[in-house]
């Protein structure tokens, strides 16, 4: 139909504006996400789990372009797949985060996404990497995503050496529901992955259920 | 604090740029990209900002006072251009001063946040000022108005601007609740401008700290090692 223009959302690129965190504990880590995906001013995902498995105790948390972050995790979901099976054993968090970093760097100009690699092995134990940009680097904590702008006050101020694993995972709630107040791209549910040395948990935490602040 | 302008002439066509010849920021505009907070409290209000003044990446004033006086009672907090708000101050405290002796009594902080924004929405095309006005008047105690770029009035009970506001947003929702005491109020401003300036490259330099109240203005400086500090840093 003459003068009829489609929606914006149609023709905007798909992002996982986001919320990410991962924090290692000892004897593991937390990884942490909120789950809106947005195109343009639309919200196309409100569920979204980004929290993305690379192997058994390797996890990756995606954000930036929703494809671009997808595509960069199979890949290395992959990669980790093989890698394993020639070694005969469960692979490190290092090798998992140099796959994606080896990705993220040699792509930086045509990819636009950032993933946070968290996991549990043996040799090293919790270990939480940034690659950003094709950096590597290994943190206690990493923070990601359109709204980690707002809570980098908030870790800087909350984060101490030592917490255990609980302590852990409320910090990591408390810095999703903060993020997701403010951030108009980040938003929905929180989800929870814990890993180490026993078992992988996922957990998901309803809007509700989220803890509120003083304005709320 | 004026921008410093290039000195060189310019006869026609710029065909071989000496722009080079003169550092970048010559040429940058003066901006307090900047971390301001304020905070009400029972009885009065604690405002506090950064002291960096940037042009460019060059730091043109490291110990600027941000805190400015509109009126015994009255303070504003400016962020942005440091021109077009330093300007807009003036105006608003020439105003003010008249409108007071008019009415022969303090003037109300709600009168000087409508002035602000009037002079703001006015021109909102052509200024680039975040600005918070607080202070104490004896209608409704302390207060805190947010004059944003673009001209909006709001009365909030805690506020942050300028460019290193956007990292602690989630501290100050996370820890102020209503009823804290002004002690509480001047240490949550304190960390919260420590962690701000940790993170902005626009923010750094000392912490200027002011609390106004029935009694007067009580002004402070924190000096660089005495920055409240975190693990992390």
């Amino acid at each position: 139909m003459l003068g009829e223009t489609e929606p914006q959302w149609l023709s905007e690129e798909v992002k996982t504006g986001t919320t990410i965190i991962a924090i290692e504990f000892n004897g593991g880590v937390v990884l942490g996400s909120d789950s809106r995906v947005s195109a343009g001013e639309s919200v196309v995902n409100r569920v979204m789990n980004k929290l993305s498995p690379l192997h058994d105790k390797i996890y990756c948390a995606l954000s930036g372009s929703a494809a671009d972050a997808q595509t960069i995790a199979e890949a290395v979901n992959y990669q980790l797949d093989v890698h394993s099976m020639e070694i005969g054993e469960d692979p490190k968090v290092r090798s998992g985060a140099t796959l994606v970093r080896n990705i993220s760097y040699k792509y930086k100009e045509e990819l636009s996404a950032h993933l946070i690699v968290a996991g549990w092995d043996k040799k090293d134990g919790g270990q939480v990497f940034a690659t950003l940009n094709g950096l590597l680097t290994r943190q206690p904590f990493a923070v990601g995503g359109s709204g980690s702008s707002y809570v980098y006050g908030f870790v800087d101020a909350e984060y101490r050496k030592g917490m255990s694993k609980e302590e852990c995972q409320q910090f990591v709630v408390n810095t999703l529901s903060l993020a997701m107040n403010r951030d108009g791209s980040s938003g929905g549910v929180a989800y929870l992955v814990t890993i180490d040395e026993h078992n992988t948990e996922e957990k998901v935490i309803l809007g509700n259920d989220l803890p509120t602040f003083f304005d709320q | 604090m004026a921008a410093a302008a290039s000195m060189m002439p310019i006869f026609g066509h710029q065909i071989s740029s000496k722009i080079d010849l003169v550092p970048d920021w010559s040429r940058e505009e003066v901006s307090t990209g900047t971390t301001i907070m304020a905070v009400e409290y029972d009885g009065g209000v604690v405002i506090g900002a950064d002291s960096r003044t940037t042009t460019g990446a060059y730091i043109a004033n490291r110990v600027t006072d941000k805190l400015t006086r509109i009126h015994d009672r009255i303070y504003c907090c400016r962020s942005g251009s440091a021109a077009d708000t330093q300007a807009i101050a003036e105006v608003v405290s020439y105003q003010l001063g008249f409108h007071s002796v008019e009415l022969d009594e303090p003037p109300l902080v709600e009168t000087a946040a409508n002035l602000f924004r009037a002079s703001c929405y006015r021109y909102r095309e052509e200024l680039m000022a975040g600005i918070l006005v607080a202070g104490w008047d004896r209608r409704k105690g302390g207060q805190l108005y947010c004059v944003p770029i673009g001209g909006m009035l709001v009365r909030q009970p805690v506020a942050v601007g300028g460019s290193g506001s956007t990292y602690i947003y989630g501290f100050m929702d996370s820890n102020y609740k209503p009823g804290l005491n002004k002690d509480q109020c001047l240490e949550l401003t304190a960390s919260a401008l420590s962690l701000a300036m940790e993170r902005d490259g626009s923010s750094g330099g000392v912490i200027r700290l002011a609390s106004i109240s029935e009694d007067g203005v009580e002004r402070r400086v924190i000096l660089g090692d005495q920055l409240p500090r975190f693990s992390t840093h």
